[in-house]
């Protein structure tokens, strides 16, 4: 079974294997592409842009949301920016800088070809963007701004206010819909992808609820491409939007597709505190704001001053004193760990004590006000507007969310999951960031994948694969549907007692305890005890009102709940078996004085897991990883 | 959490489909807390309608940050309510006195049918993107980004156009239900930009025939929607719309039916 795990990594010199790939790729001859059909799952950045490539080619692609439009993707909330190697600023940076930095950065735990590759593609990026009509900030002269982010010691993050993420979404967004104008593209959207079709071993197709209507819908395709994001709500307060889901993947995963890393969640070291029982998620503050605040705790424990009335010489300003070089940009793990020990000494501040400061005020003093304004003033507005407090005038409280999964779908270099004909690109898939996501990398991603890679490794599949026609008529599509039928008959008639937010609350409170920032073996074991006990509650016990033959919002987020009880499981298992810390992914047994502590001897492989039925244990699968280029080392940030 | 709580009474339009007359039922939201925010309580009202055996209030949401522009109904007569600049998931507890009696209902206007309860239908405003709200630019072989210098005010300018989230507070808080703020915020961003212009008289054109086909009524200046903006666009938005438009079809020629495009 190992076997099917091939990444076709193409062998040469990493600075040639895309270009030459691009090169050996077949070809679809331009009157052919028309003959082609793809659909496209998610239309955040990786999904928008690949639409919009793919159907600027020719291909005749059906791009489908579960938003009411594929501009609310959550792509849109990324704040800080995207990273290109453009070294516009003298500093340093170059292709390889980028590569090494992201591979560090994934603590060693990524394909060097992808990342090589993504570096590679950073540029392009940028200029697409550019010429698309993004509105990046810029400096008086006309040229593009940059600032630096966490993990990096160049500055190569290309930025649009604190909306970075909204203004390349209503990019890629608007390269789309001009070819939903010019007919290549159809957008269906609130509907939500409930299973993947497999005819003689290809995906041929996806199963869809119209969530207007209810309809169970069946279309058809020469591939189909998953694009449909991340799964950090299976913790359920996190920093994804509310119908961020994993269900489009989990349905693949059910089908074949093998799942990659599931125990890789990013804590995003900079959100706004937890603040009472009925809060429904985090908010994220940019990462891009450790540019300029600087992050402290009192030095004294249970110290519960006002944090001005706090004199310098009584804080601890940790980031700087533990991690000199990088100071207050150390990477996302390494700042969420020490936010998490400060808080565990009893030196967090908040009334929960689950806080730590991040603070403007020297920034103000050497920059003034109003550049502070100009270059976070939307951030500062959101904090106040969500705390009620000023963060010009005393600083913000800040504490770790989970926000981005490395984990997701296994697929190769091509992009392609273990059934043939189904990619997956973006958040969605495995791939690039390792057990640890440096900022300002999401979006090159996904922007990578769906404009620059996917065009030509799709073009691949089509040019030498064989299909036979299919409609929607076969048995598969109709096997399928009725499958997804039931399905939603048996979550209907259930008609028990406990809301499908309890449930999701409570699977959440077991992910966060066990499988979230610190891990370890008992407290995984436990989870692993009452993850099952839940899902036979739920499927017992829940209550969704309504019918399901129009809009039923609680339907929907029931089969959300339902695919995250089955993810969660699969998470805290892949976390058991990682006998290792490393990235975010972070195991108490398996430290050095509060640092990862990874054993390459063992766990330097990806973990992809197998699906064999239900309720029976997945089987895992190894992707042993090699360090040609970037030789395996410690991480440090010091 | 030692926040303070308070206790509310809402009056929420309830709508089965778009055939249905609706109309509003009242609930008691109770000890609420300020820190949540206002979608927060209404889930918190939910909760209890759905243990009650009750469908609970069908609202759009996403993002929960002000950012995807998916929520988004009228509270007291206000599009996203009290707060200057502020969508309801951002609008908090803390701004409502306690014991008020609050009206919640979506948005209205032809161009957006009501699906359920407070969600609307806004697919219009991607038909009016589709008609030119973008740039011809094929993937993969643009100039250098460098090459194509921005003024920086040019480029900040161009930016507060395009922050505009699509929400249709805009339209919902006109007495004529006009989209000449969203249209005119898309076509502002690209006319502010040099890799706009090749097409800054044909997006003119047809966003503005697109916008008029799909039932938005006609703009008229009052500016109430500016002051229901949660992003701020700005009105003067609407006047470079117009001039784009008049100088477009004052002075745009004809396509060539010769030659084609190469």
């Amino acid at each position: 079974m190992a076997n099917k795990l091939d990444s076709k990594i193409p062998s040469g010199p990493i600075e040639s294997k895309w270009s030459d790939t691009k090169f050996d790729y077949k070809l679809v001859n331009p009157a052919n592409k028309r003959k082609h059909s793809v659909i496209v799952v998610g239309t955040g950045l990786a999904g928008a842009s690949a639409a919009a490539s793919l159907g600027e080619l020719g291909y005749k692609v059906k791009a489908f949301c579960v938003h009411e439009s594929p501009r609310r993707a959550h792509s849109v909330a990324a704040q800080g920016g995207i990273n290109a190697a453009k070294n516009y600023q003298n500093d340093g940076d170059s292709t390889y800088r980028l590569f090494y930095d992201t591979v560090k950065g994934g603590d060693f735990r990524a394909r060097e070809a992808n990342v090589y590759r993504l570096a590679e593609v950073s540029a392009n990026i940028i200029d697409q963007m550019v010429a698309q009509g993004v509105p990046f900030a810029r400096e008086y002269g006309g040229t593009l701004a940059n600032r630096s982010f966490g993990g990096a010691q160049v500055s190569r993050t290309f930025y649009a206010r604190g909306q970075t993420g909204q203004q390349l979404l209503l990019g890629a967004y608007s390269e789309m819909m001009r070819q939903v104008d010019a007919g290549t593209v159809e957008l269906r959207y609130r509907r939500e992808m409930l299973d993947v079709v497999v005819i003689d071993g290809k995906a041929r197709g996806i199963i869809v609820r119209n969530l207007l209507t209810g309809e169970i819908e069946s279309h058809e395709a020469d591939a189909v491409v998953i694009a449909s994001g991340g799964y950090s709500n299976v913790f359920f307060l996190s920093t994804n939007a509310m119908n961020c889901a994993v269900t489009a993947a989990w349905k693949a995963h059910k089908r074949g597709a093998y799942f990659a890393n599931p125990c890789y969640t990013q804590i995003h070291p900079t959100c706004i505190p937890v603040h009472g029982e009925n809060q429904s998620k985090l908010t994220l503050m940019s990462e891009s704001l450790r540019n300029d605040g600087r992050v402290w705790v009192p030095k004294a424990v249970g110290d519960k001053r006002h944090p001005n009335d706090i004199p310098e010489n009584e804080r601890d300003y940790y980031l700087e004193r533990v991690y000199p070089s990088f100071g207050n940009l150390a990477p996302r793990d390494v700042a969420s760990r020490q936010a998490k020990y400060r808080c565990d000494e009893g030196r967090g501040v908040n009334e929960t004590g689950k806080a730590v400061y991040l603070d403007f005020a020297d920034a103000i003093k050497r920059l003034g006000q109003d550049k502070i304004s100009e270059r976070y003033g939307n951030l500062f507005e959101m904090y106040d507007k969500i705390t009620g407090q000023n963060p010009y005038k005393q600083p913000m409280m800040i504490y770790p969310a989970p926000h981005y999964t490395m984990g997701g779908l296994w697929v190769d270099y091509n992009l392609e999951t273990t059934i043939p004909g189904l990619f997956c690109a973006g958040e969605a898939n495995f791939s690039d960031h390792g057990a640890n996501r440096l900022g300002a990398s999401a979006l090159m991603q996904g922007l990578a994948d769906g404009y620059f890679v996917l065009p030509y490794t799709l073009g691949n599949y089509l040019g030498g694969t064989k299909l036979d026609k299919v409609t929607t008529t076969h048995d598969a599509f109709k096997a399928a549907a009725d499958g997804v039928k039931t399905e939603i008959t048996k979550m209907m008639n259930i008609k028990g007692n406990r809301t499908v937010d309890s449930f999701h609350k409570e699977l959440g409170n077991i992910m966060w305890e066990n499988c979230g920032m610190g891990r370890n073996e008992a407290g995984l074991k436990k989870a692993l005890q009452e993850i099952p006990k839940l899902k036979e509650e739920f499927w017992n016990n829940v209550r969704i009102p309504g019918d399901a033959n129009y809009l039923n919002v609680e339907l929907e987020k029931a089969g959300r709940v339902a695919d995250f009880i089955e993810l969660g499981e699969l998470m805290c298992r892949d976390a058991l078996e990682r006998k290792e810390s490393c990235g975010g992914h972070y195991r108490e047994e398996y430290q050095v004085d509060g640092e990862a502590k990874r054993d390459d001897e063992n766990f330097c492989h990806v973990a992809a897991w197998e699906y064999t039925g239900d309720n029976k244990p997945e089987v895992r699968h190894k992707e042993e990883l090699t360090f040609e280029n970037v030789h395996l080392a410690t991480r440090s940030y010091k | 959490m030692a926040g303070k709580h308070i206790n509310l009474t809402l009056k929420v339009w309830r709508q089965k489909g778009p055939q249905d007359k609706g109309g509003f039922a009242e609930y008691k939201a109770n000890n609420v807390s300020e820190d949540a925010s206002f979608l927060e309580m209404i889930d918190a009202v939910n909760e209890e309608l759905i243990s009650k055996g009750d469908d609970p209030i069908a609202f759009d949401h996403d993002c929960r940050e002000g950012i995807c522009g998916a929520c988004g109904f009228v509270i007291d007569g206000e599009a996203h309510g009290p707060m200057k600049s502020t969508t309801v998931c951002q609008l908090h507890m803390r701004n409502f006195v306690d014991g008020a009696v609050l009206t919640i209902e979506p948005f209205r206007a032809k161009a957006f049918p009501v699906i359920k309860d407070l969600m609307v239908e806004r697919s219009a405003f991607d038909r009016v993107i589709s008609a030119g709200g973008y740039i011809s630019q094929n993937a993969g072989n643009p100039v250098d980004a460098n090459a194509i210098l921005v003024p920086k005010a040019d480029a900040d300018e161009a930016m507060s156009s395009a922050t505009c989230i699509g929400c249709g507070a805009c339209v919902a808080a006109c007495k004529n239900a006009s989209a000449a703020l969203f249209t005119s915020a898309k076509i502002s961003h690209m006319a502010l930009l040099p890799q706009g212009q090749v097409e800054r008289k044909e997006r003119a054109l047809r966003m503005v025939a697109q916008m008029d086909a799909e039932g938005f009524g006609s703009c008229t200046t009052t500016g109430a929607c500016e002051a229901a903006c949660p992003k701020d666009i700005q009105l003067t938005n609407i006047s470079r719309m117009n001039r784009e438009f008049f100088v477009a079809s004052t002075t745009k020629r004809p396509k060539h039916s010769d030659g084609g495009a190469g």
